[in-house]
């Protein structure tokens, strides 16, 4: 039996249809279409449409269109990497640090380096938390210690130290020319110097950040968009209180 | 008309306890200045450029004179006494400091009337630089014709002056009055400003002199090419407000943002340095008829937009108050607040509406900074756009003076050339499409909108009222601001914070005082 490809779909069952938005260095004319049109051809689609062109001033033009793709997705090479604990709310995670490791979990948190945007540490970390999750100051099982922006990757280590923290937890927002990525990996390379990385979890967040990312940066778990605090706040629990329970054998 | 039935006993009463707040600063603005102000000071004498190690010229002195412990005269009488022991200008003198160690303290001192003399000149030649900088701009709005209201006011953040300077050129033909050149992430906490023409940073480039330059020089070509006059902005905060405000003062920028407590709550700045660099930036602004903006949009990115409203309108008339007693003129008070009601929300439309109208309310001469949804603003670029353009529709609807647009893409990516087009074109056919429907409307009298508008006027009334009774710095030691706590001596740039000597001497700041009527 063939096997059923993952296509586009527009309105009709695998018709491919995509839709595009892009600028070139080109005027708003017959002959800057006409550069749209080709360049859509040499990424090998067909039935392009520009539907819309803008003139975007300094030589510059905006288009809008639709294009067929005859690309597909083979379901079965399809490989991700996520968190796999499962997610509970805030009391059902209280409960079960309660029960499955008796004492608060310390998480200090931080955006390092040059990120100066808390909104993401602040939305799982801050008491009020974000979109009808409290952050983890709320929790009774945690220890929040949210140190906010700009902050140093040896500040960050040292406070995790002097608190025997359970958990790293680093905020990355700004992405500009990979500017996270620097930062992720200097603060793993000072872990590993300073002999923290395996004392803790380290945990990062933000909006280009996947777990196969943040595994591959040498991170315990990352969270991206739309993570709650509640995603994180489990994620901890549990993993502590396997690692907790791998030690008591 | 849309207006509010505000409460006038509750806008008296706020005022009051806002002047009484502000008011309680006398002994931090007369008896102490920082490093930063001095820095100032020398710039304003002519001192400019850094040496091959980058380190800029202002603060080779000032680390001297810190050092020598010899500050409490400001910086000021020892550069002229400098200048006129060795018969040179401000910029060799300092080259020599940092170039062959000399030691501007151990020189004897001339006699007082020279040292006045030279200062007395210096100052007449900058504050000419600046009065004729402000007469131009002036000039050029008459020639043009008055910005519209609501401003386009748009973003440019390459991370690279030149290729900011295509995407500004840009924005500013399809119909942008206001380019902001947003600057590298962490600026705010450099305590000097990077010297020359930059290509390099995160999520924008440095805000330095001669990108100032090379941008207002942009802007003016495409100014007499569009018979608009485009104005340009930066951000006059972080640890080097007066720095930066000089600076666009020189380079006739024409908005700056300079908020007198963002520093503090948002970039963990010390309250007193803070407090004290908003005092002297803020009276450069005046001076040079630069219009102020204010971050009061930040409350409501880090708290809810509804419950923390009232933290807004405390925010914005502190800031009135604090911007008087720096000598800026209310029609040059870009007070600001933000649409960031979350969408999921049952009427936020009307919250906004509420919100929006009390600060033009309550500032009519104000030209108030409106900012746009951004903490809902997701990857689903079609919804963000949809937002914008309700919030555009409030900007034109109450009147607000600048639209700092939306962008579709905001929570991807700085914004393509595509976005901000996009952007301006929404605007547009909001403003277009309901630009003089407020005239044909009223409320319905003692509606939610009246309800609401004066439920947070009391909030803010309430609270300004017992920051009044506790003073403003323990208050925000407390962390009654934004949820922070920032206690009084903690932050960054307390050590760059000085007492003044009997015999301390600024200048600029005397003689700007007194143009100011201050």
């Amino acid at each position: 039996m063939k096997k059923q490809l993952i296509r586009p779909y527009g309105d009709t069952s695998g018709d491919g249809k995509l839709q595009l938005s892009f600028s070139l260095p080109v005027s708003a004319d017959a002959h800057g279409k006409e550069a749209a049109r080709l360049l859509l051809r040499q990424i090998g689609l067909d039935d392009i449409e520009i539907t819309g062109m803008r003139n975007l001033n300094e030589g510059f033009t905006h288009f809008i269109a639709y294009a067929v793709t005859s690309a597909g997705v083979d379901p079965d090479s399809i490989k991700v990497k996520v968190v796999e604990t499962p997610v509970m709310d805030m009391e059902a995670t209280d409960a079960y640090i309660k029960e499955r490791i008796g004492r608060e979990l310390t998480v200090v948190g931080a955006c390092i380096e040059s990120d100066a945007h808390t909104v993401g540490i602040d939305a799982i970390m801050n008491m009020k938390g974000y979109n009808h999750r409290y952050g983890l100051e709320r929790y009774q099982g945690f220890n929040a210690v949210n140190m906010g922006a700009q902050v140093l990757s040896e500040d960050l280590l040292a406070k995790a130290r002097e608190l025997k923290a359970d958990a790293i937890l680093v905020s990355q927002v700004v992405t500009q020319k990979n500017i996270h990525i620097k930062n992720l990996t200097r603060l793993i390379e000072l872990a590993e110097a300073e002999r923290l990385r395996d004392k803790m979890l380290f945990i990062c967040g933000g909006p280009r950040i996947s777990h196969e990312l943040a595994i591959e940066l040498g991170y315990d778990a990352g969270f991206g968009t739309g993570s709650y605090s509640t995603d994180v706040a489990s994620y901890i629990a549990i993993t502590m209180a396997e690692r907790l329970a791998r030690k008591a054998k | 008309m849309l207006k509010l039935e505000l409460n006038d006993d509750l806008v008296s009463r706020a005022r009051k306890a806002a002047r009484q707040i502000t008011g309680s600063f006398g002994w931090l603005f007369e008896d102490y200045s920082s490093l930063t102000i001095e820095r100032t000071v020398l710039r304003m004498m002519g001192l400019d450029g850094a040496l091959k190690d980058g380190k800029p010229l202002p603060n080779v002195v000032t680390d001297q004179l810190k050092a020598k412990g010899a500050l409490g005269k400001g910086a000021a009488i020892r550069l002229a006494n400098a200048m006129l022991n060795k018969d040179l200008g401000a910029t060799q003198i300092a080259e020599a400091m940092g170039q062959h160690h000399l030691d501007i303290t151990a020189l004897p001192m001339a006699p007082a009337d020279e040292i006045y003399s030279l200062l007395q000149e210096l100052t007449d030649t900058m504050l000419g630089h600046i009065s004729s900088q402000k007469a131009r701009r002036e000039e050029m709005f008459r020639r043009f014709g008055p910005r519209r209201v609501p401003a386009i006011y748009v973003i440019v953040a390459t991370g690279n002056i030149h290729e900011d300077v295509v995407q500004a050129k840009a924005a500013a033909r399809e119909g942008a009055d206001i380019i902001a050149v947003i600057r590298s992430t962490a600026q705010s906490l450099l305590d000097y400003v990077p010297y020359g023409a930059t290509t390099v940073g995160f999520g924008g480039t440095y805000a330095t002199q001669e990108n100032f330059r090379i941008m207002r020089a942009a802007l003016d070509e495409v100014s007499e090419a569009e018979g608009r006059y485009i104005s340009l902005t930066n951000y006059a905060s972080g640890l080097c407000m007066p720095e930066i405000a000089v600076m666009g003062a020189i380079e006739r920028l024409d908005l700056m943002l300079n908020d007198a407590m963002y520093g503090i709550l948002f970039r963990d700045i010390n309250p007193r340095r803070t407090l004290l660099d908003q005092s002297f930036s803020r009276m450069i602004n005046a001076y040079a008829g630069i219009e102020i903006q204010t971050g009061e949009d930040n409350y409501l990115t880090t708290s809810d937009a509804i419950e923390k409203a009232y933290t807004v309108t405390a925010s914005q008339l502190l800031n009135e108050q604090f911007a008087l007693l720096s000598g800026v003129k209310p029609e040059k008070m870009g007070l600001g607040h933000a649409y960031e009601i979350d969408p999921e929300l049952e009427n936020s439309f009307s919250y906004e509406l509420a919100h929006a109208m009390l600060t033009r309310e309550l500032f009519p001469q104000a030209p108030v900074k409106y900012m746009p949804p951004t903490k809902f603003a997701s990857g689903n670029i079609f919804k963000t756009h949809l937002m914008d353009a309700m919030f555009n529709f409030i900007g034109q609807l109450t009147g607000q003076g600048v639209q700092l647009l939306g962008m579709m893409t905001e929570a991807i990516h700085t914004p393509h050339l595509a976005d901000r087009s996009l952007a301006i074109e929404n605007a547009q056919y909001l403003f277009r499409a309901v630009k003089d429907l407020s005239s044909s409307l009223m409320l319905a009298p003692d509606s939610f909108i009246h309800q609401r508008a004066n439920q947070v006027l009391e909030e803010a009334t309430l609270f300004l009222e017992k920051v009044a009774s506790e003073g403003l710095l323990e208050a925000m030691a407390r962390g009654e601001f934004a949820d922070i706590k920032r206690p009084e001596n903690g932050g960054k740039g307390l050590d760059g914070v000085f007492r003044k000597d009997e015999d301390y001497y600024n200048p600029f700041r005397e003689r700007m005082m007194k143009e100011l009527g201050l």
